[in-house]
């Protein structure tokens, strides 16, 4: 609560109506005069107000191209926010702007991060500028696939991706038309054979009898099957989702929530957005059987704003499903409710580390929080919470139909299932591909039709995994397996990178990354990442021995200070990359 | 319950400990005629008329005992009067309650609900109650609905006054009361005065002197001759201030004792130049929770001006008394061995335990974070029940007519004090000044514009005064603070009707009329100096 | 009779550090006991370690932001933070290892390159203990901004904010619950904050000046202590401090007047005293200067 002071600066009409339709849909605002003798507001209606704050952003982002002054007072009052605390959110994300662009037109967003970067990112941006477009250099924007990325944010019409207009979501795993894989696809075996736009094709083809079975098992048993199965995460944490679910079921407290995190914004990954696109209803159905197995009655779907396509097939999946009675009260006449909300990201890598994700769901700047504790107890509104990937939560289907067991015989011995690899860069086919845990490296690489010209490296697990050589390429993709390597499978990420490649302006554009995505909490991360990436521009990307003297020093107090793992691994790439001899000199 | 308080402004450190409850879970109710910085706070405010304080508590109390809410148990064991006392508020239904006090019935049950099912519950009230013609029966109207409900004399239940000025909990103590000696205890009372005679060596007399009200009254008969005014700034703070100027000119001596030369100086036949107590000048004082805590000089005082010990002593020396030159603590001493609240409190203690809350009667006592526990013990430590008191309604001594027909109201600001003669040194960035606040339908109405300067006439006098315009007070009411009075002489308009009991006066409810100005801007009439601007 | 609930006392309500269970661990070798709830930090101080903080004050929520404080717990894969973690029975921790001096030498170094600590006499001794050298670094970015002079009160000088977030924490939800200010920006660009960088007086800021009693750098500084400054007599070796209470109502506030020169140039609180929490309001922490006739 808070002595609101709101400035002289008032909304226009449109900036209201804008606000108006996200409060209004939920709980109304904070603050209502029930009589001209009684007011309502407090604390706790402030506070159950506070989540809509990053929506309501949203809203005047999208109606005015900014979060201008009078449209911030106005919604500050409607939630009874501090304005002071909602322009440091708004700042926080790079998909708003507290300053007036000047323009009433699209914003053309194009990604600069790797895979782009080498496809020559910079010639496409000249080209739209010349073009008179307003171009945003973006990081990376999960379409690795298809370089050079764009992202169009919208001005009072909805954000799109023009590639979505032209190549069918499909169209990025090439399995799904290859006969001689198609049969073997377990996550992705509905891509291209089930419209993902309607309930009554997906129940077609398998669908909702995952969460029949899970009645069946009870939440216990539900939760016992996922321990035996082995899951284990597949955001890049590689924690075993059993014993999480179990703990969020143990855990005290009588809310507790499901937390879908499709904030997919590691360089190099874009499976999430294939899987959401292609197959939204496994999704829901599998965070279903989350809230089922745990004790959660609501779940939020927090998924990247760079994201329109997956965003609306998520919604509209929600939809059809709430109408059938898959979600909402009494699921499928059990005695089961549960719901599913989506929620928006604005731009902002570190909300995918999940404690920032809450604190952004919440309506606070989404910087990490220090655990313990864990969001097992203290998760999302402090209540225990599962948070799980998409593709960790579409595992579960299988499981709870096959049993754990059957699972776990997939796979190797300690890292079960399958696994989504985003295949880009130099590689013939880029896309999506699903295959066995154990499966070489040097096999996913020929299944994406080999390199194109002759492989110089590859990023292994995204800008916060490493560089290998091609000597790596025998190395079979499980956890254990990189682990004893020294690498990590990341979420999934094979960037192919040929010998054509100039890796100075590669790494140095890496910690730039890290640099802008750096929430700024913690002091080793928000200084160590802008002095790693000083030491790169001064020399190029080419750094000497006493550079790479500086760097590991810089590189070992953000691994050990740091709050989160943005600043854990911020150094790892352009460390690899360097001692990998990449760019010249070999420390 | 915050009841007729802004903590937020008046009381902003204690409010930071409210507002710790608040992030902890707990609802907040405010009754205020205002939407004050502490209502916004509030799970909900209550916005009564002026002065109907007592018809919506014993609605509130009405509605707990007949939705069988009350504590009967409590009742039986620790209070009496119950059955004459729910006989009178049965009167006071919701509907009637709403009628009077303009708050919904249905907001006055949830406030009772609220009050009367949680498992602790303070009503919380400053100025809002005691500042009224019925400033006693408003108290106790409050003081019954925590009888009702048990929400007093245990830990998080209670009843909180919160005081205005750092030691006028310790004038009391002190004894600074009309009728009592220190320690609370009774001047009439033979024994008592038997002990302090003992030490002061000399007779104690047993009738009881006038409060400050009392005074103003014998003033007026002519009774009152002579006045000593310590630290007081009456010529600018009393009700219908005029008035009370013309009675200390009309004294036949007035001494002030001061560390400014205020406008109640001005008229003073003799000045003592005081020291600042609380930066010149060691001591004690008491806060709002019966805690005692040192004061210390940090500064030497300016020019002549001497501590206010020893211009005491100096004065009774003229007057042919040698009381010596005692320390502080010396005297502190000496009412510790009179007073049983203070007895445990050494100096050593109040040093080194960051003050001791009374009662504390040993030195081996840790203090009394609250009173009142013996309510629940199983013989009421020998006491008598707590009795219920039978108030009624009876509203503001001014009512509002056709000629006067706007309700003005006063309290404080933020970055302001009383009359300002402290306040008045910080160069605060968020002083507004003196203004006349509107509600905007009645400005709307006046045609009058937020800024503007306007006559504001009770029917005691006049001033001028700017106009700020705000949503946040409902229809027909004003409100002011005082802060300036060189600028704006507000307490000409207020009204002394007083309450015979505390002897305070109605501060809290006048009657007003708001007039715009014929432009060009003309002098006023009456006692007006410049519009204050701030 | 019995009747009625019996009437709890304070110890109802307690912190549960009265509780008699304490926890035994190990710091830099020596075994120490504290209380349950306790943070490293207070079981390093109770071990006699001297360990440097920044972000940490006591009347604040730990927000370990700074990573000063960091310690070695045996079996951590990282550091941890000994401000806010919470001590478990058996924790080995240490204090004085090759990993902690590292990391605590980096973070005062990466403070030093970005941020003007010539008034920070903490954190300048602690960068000589740790031998922090910010000049190895080439062309760093510092943070240049103009100090901010809006009122009479106090200023606002960026350049010494080391971004340790305790001025949002007092404004905000650990006293004031004010909100004038907060972290506003990302990375290196966050800055402390009003709503599109308003001056203060058209802000929400009610001028309590608890963000400045807790600005560990002076980034905050009261009006009368930066123009004392400038005019180089700042003098806080000849200060006196002498606790007393505030006047101006009844809640009974604890005031440290810090005297130079016969006069009083600065009022603070103590953070342990039970009815501040060593925070003001206005009217207690500026409305001294009458004492002194102005």
């Amino acid at each position: 609560m808070a002595d609101l002071h709101i400035g002289p600066a008032t909304a226009t009409e449109t900036e209201r109506a804008a606000v108006d339709r996200v409060v209004s849909a939920t709980m109304g605002p904070a603050v209502v005069r029930e009589a001209e003798r009684l007011v309502r507001g407090g604390t706790e209606r402030r506070s159950r107000r506070r989540h809509l704050l990053l929506p309501v952003l949203h809203a005047l982002q999208n109606q005015a191209g900014w979060i201008s002054p009078g449209g911030l007072n106005y919604a500050c009052e409607q939630l009874q926010v501090p304005p002071a605390e909602a322009y440091g959110v708004a700042t926080f994300y790079e998909m708003f702007r507290v300053d007036d662009p000047g323009h009433d037109d699209d914003v053309v967003h194009v990604c600069v991060d790797a895979a782009c970067q080498i496809a020559d990112a910079e010639a496409v941006i000249a080209a739209l500028e010349a073009g008179g477009e307003h171009v945003h250099r973006s990081p990376c924007l999960g379409q690795c696939e298809r370089p050079v990325a764009r992202f169009v944010q919208g001005r009072a019409k909805p954000d799109s991706v023009p590639a979505d207009e032209v190549v069918a979501p499909s169209a990025a795993v090439p399995q799904a038309t290859d006969p001689a894989h198609a049969m073997s696809l377990r996550l992705l075996r509905r891509v291209g054979r089930a419209d993902p736009t309607r309930l009554d094709s997906y129940i077609g083809a398998g669908g909702y009898k995952a969460l029949t079975e899970a009645f069946r098992r009870g939440p216990a048993g539900v939760v016992a099957e996922v321990e035996t199965a082995g899951l284990m995460g597949r955001g890049g944490a590689a924690f075993p989702t059993g014993f999480k679910w179990k703990s969020v079921a143990e855990a005290a407290g009588d809310q507790k929530y499901v937390v879908v995190n499709a904030d997919e914004s590691e360089p190099g990954t874009f499976k999430d957005r294939v899987l959401i696109e292609n197959d939204p209803f496994a999704v829901i159905e599998a965070a279903t059987i989350a809230g089922f197995a745990t004790g959660a009655d609501t779940g939020y779907i927090y998924i990247r704003g760079e994201y329109p396509l997956a965003t609306s097939r998520l919604e509209g999946a929600i939809a059809q499903a709430r109408e059938a009675g898959f979600l909402g009260d009494r699921i499928a006449r059990s005695s089961f409710g549960f719901d599913l909300e989506v929620r928006r990201g604005a731009g902002a890598y570190i909300c995918g580390e999940e404690t920032a994700l809450f604190n952004s769901l919440e309506g606070f700047r989404g910087e990490p929080r220090q655990k313990p504790p864990f969001p097992t107890t203290n998760g999302l509104f402090d209540c225990p919470t599962a948070i799980n990937n998409p593709e960790t939560l579409v595992n579960v289907l299988d499981i709870v139909i096959d049993g754990g067991a059957a699972y776990a015989a997939l796979g190797t011995e300690k890292s079960a299932g399958t696994k989504l690899f985003c295949l880009s860069g130099h590689v013939k086919r880029p896309g999506v591909y699903e295959v066995e845990f154990g499966t070489t490296l040097g096999r996913l690489i020929d299944m994406a039709g080999g390199v194109d010209g002759e492989l110089a490296a590859i990023m292994l697990g995204g800008a916060a995994g490493s560089f290998v050589g091609p000597d790596m390429l025998d190395l079979p993709l499980s956890f254990e397996a990189a682990r004893n390597a020294g690498v990590s499978l990341g979420s999934g990420v094979v960037m192919a990178f040929n010998a054509g490649v100039d890796f100075g302006p590669v790494l140095t554009r890496l910690a730039e990354f890290f640099r802008n995505e750096s929430c700024g909490q913690c002091v080793p991360c928000r200084v160590g990442t802008v002095r790693q990436h000083e030491v790169l521009v001064v020399c190029n990307g080419r750094p000497t021995d006493e550079h790479v003297a500086l760097l590991e020093e810089i590189d070992l107090a953000m691994k050990d200070a740091s709050i989160c793992g943005l600043g854990h691994t911020a150094a790892t790439a352009v460390r690899s990359g360097i001692s990998l001899g990449l760019t010249g000199g070999q420390s | 319950m915050l009841w007729g308080s802004n903590a937020r402004e008046a009381h902003p450190i204690f409010f930071h400990h409210l507002l710790k409850g608040l992030d902890n879970g707990a609802r907040m109710y405010c009754v205020d005629p205002r939407r004050t910085s502490s209502a916004k706070f509030a799970d909900a405010w209550l916005g009564l008329n002026v002065g109907t304080d007592i018809a919506l508590a014993n609605a509130v109390a009405r509605h707990i005992i007949s939705n069988d809410l009350h504590n009967k148990a409590f009742i039986e064991h620790a209070t009496s009067g119950f059955d004459a006392f729910a006989e009178v508020v049965d009167a006071y239904t919701l509907d009637r309650a709403a009628e009077i006090t303009g708050v919904p019935g249905s907001a006055i049950a949830e406030l009772a609900e609220a009050y009367a099912t949680a498992e602790t519950a303070q009503i919380l009230w400053t100025l809002g109650i005691t500042e009224h013609h019925n400033a006693v029966d408003n108290v106790v109207s409050l003081c019954n609905l925590a009888l009702l409900t048990g929400h007093v004399g245990r830990w998080g239940s209670g009843l909180v006054p919160l005081r205005g000025q750092n030691n006028v909990q310790g004038g009391g103590d002190m004894g600074a009361l009309p009728d009592k000696l220190p320690g609370f205890q009774d001047i009439t009372d033979p024994d008592a005065r038997a002990r302090f005679e003992a030490v002061w060596g000399f007779p104690v007399p047993p009738k009881p002197g006038l409060h400050l009200t009392l005074m103003f009254e014998a003033m007026k008969t002519k009774d009152l001759r002579a006045i000593y005014c310590i630290g007081e700034n009456p010529a600018d703070s009393e009700a219908d201030v005029e008035h009370a100027r013309a009675l200390l000119r009309d004294l036949d001596l007035l001494v002030v004792q001061d560390i400014f030369l205020t406008r109640t100086a001005e008229l003073a036949d003799v000045v003592f130049p005081a020291s600042v107590a609380w930066a010149e000048a060691d001591g004690t004082v008491t806060s709002s929770e019966r805690r005692v805590q040192r004061v210390r000089a940090a500064v030497p005082p300016p020019g002549e001006a001497r501590d206010d010990i020893e211009i005491i002593g100096e004065l009774a020396r003229r007057m042919g008394v040698d009381w010596g030159n005692p320390t502080a603590r010396e005297l502190w001493d000496e009412l510790r061995s009179l007073s049983p609240l203070h007895r445990g409190m050494t100096y050593e203690r109040l040093e080194s335990e960051g003050g001791l809350q009374w009662p504390c009667p040993d030195e081996n006592h840790p203090g009394s974070p609250f009173l009142h526990g013996w309510l629940w013990a199983d013989d009421l430590e020998g006491r008598d029940p707590a009795p219920f008191s039978v108030v009624e309604h009876a509203g503001p001594a001014e009512e509002l007519t056709d000629e006067f027909p706007l309700r003005l109201t006063t309290g404080r600001a933020l970055d302001s004090y009383n009359t300002g003669v402290q306040s008045g040194s910080i160069d605060s960035p968020i002083r507004y000044g003196n203004t006349i606040d509107l509600a905007t339908t009645d400005a709307a109405r006046l045609g009058i514009e937020d800024g503007e300067t306007v006559r504001v006439v009770s029917p005691r006098g006049s001033v001028e005064m700017p106009v700020r315009v705000l949503d946040d007070l409902p229809d027909g009411l004003t409100f002011t603070t005082f802060h300036f009075p060189e600028l704006v002489d507000v307490n000409v308009l207020t009204n002394d009707a007083w309450d015979k009991r505390s002897g305070t006066a109605e501060f809290k409810a006048a009657s007003i009329r708001v007039e715009k100005l014929a432009e060009p801007s003309i002098d006023s009439d009456t006692t007006t100096s410049e519009p204050g601007s701030g | 009779m019995t009747t009625t609930d019996s009437a709890p006392g304070p110890g109802g309500v307690g912190t549960g550090a009265g509780s008699e269970t304490a926890v035994e661990l190990t710091v830099d070798g020596r075994s120490v006991s504290v209380p349950v709830g306790s943070t490293v930090l207070d079981a390093c101080d109770a071990a006699g370690v001297d360990t440097p903080t920044l972000c940490y004050a006591e009347n604040l929520t730990p927000v370990n932001a700074c990573r000063v404080c960091v310690v070695e717990q045996d079996g951590s894969r990282t550091l941890i933070p000994s401000c806010s973690r919470r001590v478990e029975g058996g924790m080995d921790i240490k204090t004085d290892t090759e990993r902690v001096r590292h990391s605590r030498k980096m973070v005062l170094e990466f403070l030093a390159t970005g941020v003007d600590l010539s008034q920070a006499d903490d954190l300048n001794r602690w960068a000589e203990r740790y031998g922090a050298d910010p000049d190895r670094y080439p062309a760093p970015q510092v943070i240049d901004e103009p100090v901010r002079i809006q009122d009479e009160l106090y200023i606002r000088d960026y350049d010494k904010c080391v971004l340790c977030y305790k001025c949002v924490e007092a404004c905000g939800d650990d006293a004031q619950h004010t909100f004038a200010i907060a972290v506003a920006g990302r990375g290196f660009d966050a800055r402390i904050r009003t709503e599109f960088d308003v001056s203060l007086p058209d802000s929400a800021c009610v001028y309590c000046g608890n963000c400045v009693a807790v600005c560990p750098t002076n980034a905050l500084q009261f009006k009368t202590e930066f123009d004392l400054r400038q005019a180089d007599n700042w003098r806080p070796g000849d200060h006196t401090v002498t606790r007393t209470v505030c006047s101006y109502c009844g809640v009974g506030c604890n005031l440290e007047l810090h005297v130079q020169d016969e006069t009083i140039v600065k009022v603070t609180s103590p953070a342990d005293h039970s009815v501040t929490s060593g925070h003001l309001c206005i009217k207690g922490r500026f409305g001294w200067s009458y004492v002194h006739g102005r």
